[in-house]
C-alpha cells in the first residue's frame, strides 16, 4: 500500500490526496482501506481524473475522452439518451406545473391545471409579494442563512484544524469522538427540551435557530475538514511559525486559505441546509413576523384558503433562490457535494 | 468508538506525507514540548457550546421521560411508567409500523431510481451536462414546498387525468385514501432524495477502471451480465454508504409528510418523528420523551448492526 500511494503526491493536487488520507480516519476505516488495496493503483487515479473531469464540460478533459473512446468509440447511445430525456421529465414536470400555477388567474384553474395560462397573470407575484410580506421572510431567511454558513466554516475549521494538528493529545481525540457521536441521535430525540431551553434563553428567534444549524452540521463538517487539514503539509507552517507567526495567523493566513475548496463544499451544504429548513424555525421561532420562507408558505394550507394560483406564486418565490443559484452555479455546486460524497 | 479512534491513530503513520519514522519524531516532539493554549481556545468554545445545544437537552429529556411532566406546571417522578404505557400504545405501536415500512420502501426505491440514473448519466448520452443538471434540481428545492406543489397534484390534477381515462382507482385523491396514502410520501421522498443518492453513485461509477471492461468485452460479457458481475461488486461500499445514510434520513422523514398528509388520513401517515413533536403541545411531554429515548435506542441499535455490516464487507471487499 504504501509503494502504491507513494507517486501520488507529486502528481497529485492537495484535493484528492486529502480525501483519501480522511477516509482513513473515517468511521468506516477498514472498509475504506480495505477498497484501497483491493483495487489496484491505476483504478485509483482512474477515478480521481474521472471525478475531476466528469463535471467539467461535456467533452471533458482528455482523460475521459480516451476513457471512453476505449469503450464506446464515441458511439453516442441515442436510445439511452431518449429515455433520460424523457426520465428528465419527471423533474420537469412539476417544476413547469408550479410555473403554469403561479400564472393563472383563479378562474383559470381547472382541470388538471397543466395547461399553459393564457393571457399571463402576472399580478399573482405583486399579491403573493404581499400576502406573506416576502421582503420580511427573505431578510430573514437570508440572515439564518447567511450567518449559518459564516458559523459552519468558521467553527468547523478551526475545530477540524486543532484537532488534526493535535491528533496525538488525548483532549482532541476525545473531542472528535464526542463530536462525531452527535450524529448518533437523531433530532426528534433533543427537539422538545431544546425548544424550552432556547425559549428560556431568549433564544427563540432566528439566532438561535443559527446556533443550532451551525452545532447541528459540526460533526460531519468536521468530519470533511479533518481529512483535508491533514493533506497539509505541516512544514508549510512551521516555516510561518520561524517567522514569528501565532497560531491563530497561521490559521488565518495559511491553513483556512488552503482549505478553499473543503469550504466550498461545507458552505453548499450549510446553505442549502439552511434555507430550505422547515422543523427548526418552524418550532423555535416564536414571533411570526420573524419566521423564514419555507415556514411562511404554510399560511396557504388553510381549510379556507382556495387562492391556488397566490400560493403558486409564492411558492415559487420560495424557490427561486437556490434554483437560480444552482443553475448559475451548477458545475461548482455538483463538484463540491461530490467532493462531500467521494469524502 | 474507541476502536475507531485507535484504527485510525494506527492507520495515520501509513500515511504517505509522513514515512514511517517522521511521525515518530514529530510525535514525541510535540508531546515534550508544552502545547499552544491557542489550540484550546480553538476547540473548547465549540464543545461548550455543542455541550449545553445538543447534550444538555438529550440528557434532560432522559430525565424527563421519567416524570409525569405535561410540558408546563408541576411534575413528580412516576419511573418507568411510561415506557410501559407505550409499549401498551397502539398509536405509537402504528407510528412505528409506519415508519419503518416507509423507510425501508423509500431505501429500496430510491437506491434502484439514482442508481439507474447515475447509469444514464454516466454512459455515452448526449447534452449530459444538460441532462445531469435537470436531474439534481431537486436537490436544491425545500421539501416542504415541493410537497406543497406534489399535494396539489396528488388530490387536484391526478384524479382529473385519472377521469379522463376512465382509470377509477385513482379517481379519488391518494392522499386522502388510507392505505394508498403513504406510497404518495414514498414518490416525493425518492423525487427529492434520488439526486444525492446518484451523486454517490457516479462517484462510485466513475471509480471504477475501464480496463475491467475491456477484458469483459473480450470475454464477451454482454451489458447487463457486466452491469450484474462487475459494476455493481464494483460499487458496493457506495451502495452500503447510500443505504446506511438513506434509510436513517427517511427514519426521521418530517417536512413532506407535513406537506402532503399532515399524518392523515386519521393517523395513517404519522411517522414517529411526528408524534414526539406532537408532544410539545398535545400536554403528554414525559410521554413523548420517553418515546424518544426508545426510538434513540432502536436507532442506536441499527447505527451498531450498520457499522458492523460496513465492516464485515470491508473485508469481502
Amino acid at each position: 500500500m504504501t509503494t502504491s500511494t507513494l507517486p501520488e503526491p507529486i502528481a497529485g493536487a492537495p484535493a484528492p490526496a486529502g480525501s483519501r488520507t480522511g477516509s482513513r480516519t473515517g468511521i468506516n476505516t477498514r472498509s475504506e482501506t480495505q477498497s484501497e488495496t483491493g483495487i489496484n493503483t491505476r483504478s485509483e487515479t482512474q477515478s480521481e481524473t474521472g471525478i475531476r473531469t466528469g463535471f467539467r464540460s461535456p467533452g471533458s478533459g482528455p482523460a475521459g475522452q480516451t476513457r471512453r473512446s476505449n469503450r464506446e468509440g464515441f458511439k453516442i447511445n441515442w436510445w439511452l439518451t431518449a429515455l433520460m430525456l424523457a426520465a428528465s421529465l419527471t423533474v420537469l414536470l412539476p417544476l413547469y406545473f408550479t410555473v403554469a400555477m403561479a400564472l393563472k388567474s383563479p378562474d383559470q384553474i381547472s382541470g388538471t391545471g397543466l395547461a399553459w395560462p393564457n393571457p399571463m397573470n402576472w399580478e399573482n407575484f405583486a399579491a403573493a409579494y404581499v400576502a406573506t410580506d416576502f421582503p420580511r421572510a427573505f431578510m430573514s431567511t437570508a440572515f439564518v442563512t447567511v450567518f449559518s454558513v459564516l458559523g459552519a466554516l468558521a467553527c468547523s475549521s478551526l475545530v477540524a484544524y486543532a484537532i488534526a494538528r493535535n491528533w496525538n493529545r488525548k483532549f482532541f481525540r476525545g473531542s472528535f469522538v464526542y463530536l462525531l457521536s452527535a450524529m448518533f441521535i437523531p433530532f426528534p430525540v433533543i427537539i422538545l427540551p431544546l425548544i424550552k431551553q432556547t425559549a428560556l434563553l431568549g433564544l427563540d428567534n432566528p439566532a438561535g435557530v443559527v446556533f443550532l444549524h451551525v452545532l447541528g452540521g459540526i460533526s460531519f463538517n468536521t468530519l470533511l475538514y479533518i481529512a483535508f487539514v491533514r493533506s497539509i503539509p505541516v512544514e508549510l507552517e512551521e516555516s510561518a511559525r520561524m517567522d514569528g507567526a501565532t497560531t491563530w495567523q497561521v490559521f488565518r493566513k495559511i491553513i483556512f486559505p488552503l482549505l478553499a475548496p473543503m469550504n466550498a463544499t461545507v458552505g453548499i451544504f450549510a446553505f442549502l441546509g439552511s434555507w430550505n429548513d422547515f422543523l427548526l424555525p418552524q418550532m423555535m421561532i416564536a414571533d411570526p413576523a420573524l419566521q423564514t420562507l419555507p415556514v411562511v408558505q404554510m399560511l396557504f394550507q388553510g381549510e379556507f384558503n382556495t387562492n391556488y394560483s397566490l400560493a403558486f406564486a409564492s411558492y415559487l418565490m420560495a424557490m427561486a433562490p437556490t434554483l437560480v443559484v444552482y443553475i448559475l452555479a451548477q458545475r461548482w455546486v455538483l463538484s463540491g457535494v461530490m467532493r462531500g460524497a467521494v469524502k | 468508538m474507541t476502536t475507531t479512534a485507535r484504527v485510525a491513530q494506527t492507520a495515520r503513520p501509513a500515511g504517505r506525507k509522513n514515512p514511517t519514522p517522521a511521525p515518530a519524531t514529530t510525535g514525541t516532539f510535540r508531546s515534550k514540548n508544552k502545547i499552544d493554549p491557542t489550540y484550546y481556545w480553538m476547540v473548547v468554545p465549540v464543545l461548550a457550546l455543542f455541550a449545553f445545544f445538543i447534550t444538555l437537552p438529550a440528557l434532560v429529556g432522559v430525565f424527563f421521560s421519567l416524570t409525569n411532566y405535561a410540558g408546563y406546571g408541576d411534575w413528580k417522578f412516576i419511573g418507568l411508567a411510561n415506557y410501559v404505557n407505550i409499549f401498551k400504545d397502539p398509536a405509537v405501536l402504528q407510528s412505528y409500523i409506519f415508519t419503518f415500512v416507509f423507510a425501508l420502501t423509500t431505501t429500496v426505491v430510491v437506491n434502484i431510481v439514482a442508481l439507474a440514473i447515475a447509469l444514464g448519466l454516466n454512459a455515452k448520452i448526449k447534452w449530459r451536462t444538460g441532462i445531469r443538471t435537470v436531474f439534481f434540481i431537486p436537490m436544491v428545492l425545500s421539501a416542504l414546498i415541493v410537497s406543497f406543489v406534489f399535494n396539489y397534484l396528488f388530490s387536484n390534477t391526478l384524479p382529473v387525468l385519472a377521469e379522463r381515462f376512465g382509470f377509477t382507482p385513482l379517481a379519488t385523491s391518494i392522499l386522502a385514501n388510507e392505505n394508498l396514502a403513504w406510497l404518495a410520501i414514498v414518490l416525493v421522498t425518492v423525487w427529492q432524495a434520488a439526486p444525492g443518492a446518484t451523486i454517490i453513485y457516479l462517484a462510485g461509477l466513475q471509480s471504477v477502471p475501464s480496463e475491467v471492461y475491456e477484458a469483459a468485452d473480450l470475454d464477451g460479457a454482454g451489458s447487463f451480465r457486466q452491469f450484474l458481475s462487475l459494476t455493481l461488486p464494483l460499487i458496493m461500499g457506495y451502495l452500503v454508504i447510500n443505504v446506511i445514510l438513506g434509510f436513517k434520513g427517511f427514519l426521521g422523514t418530517y417536512e413532506i409528510i407535513v406537506g402532503l398528509t399532515g399524518g392523515g388520513p386519521g393517523m395513517a401517515t404519522q411517522s414517529v418523528a411526528m408524534r414526539i413533536f406532537s408532544g410539545f403541545t398535545g400536554g403528554d411531554y414525559s410521554y413523548q420523551m420517553a418515546n424518544a429515548v426508545i426510538y434513540f435506542l432502536i436507532t442506536l441499535l441499527i447505527s451498531v448492526i450498520q457499522l458492523r455490516l460496513i465492516q464485515r464487507r470491508g473485508v469481502s471487499l
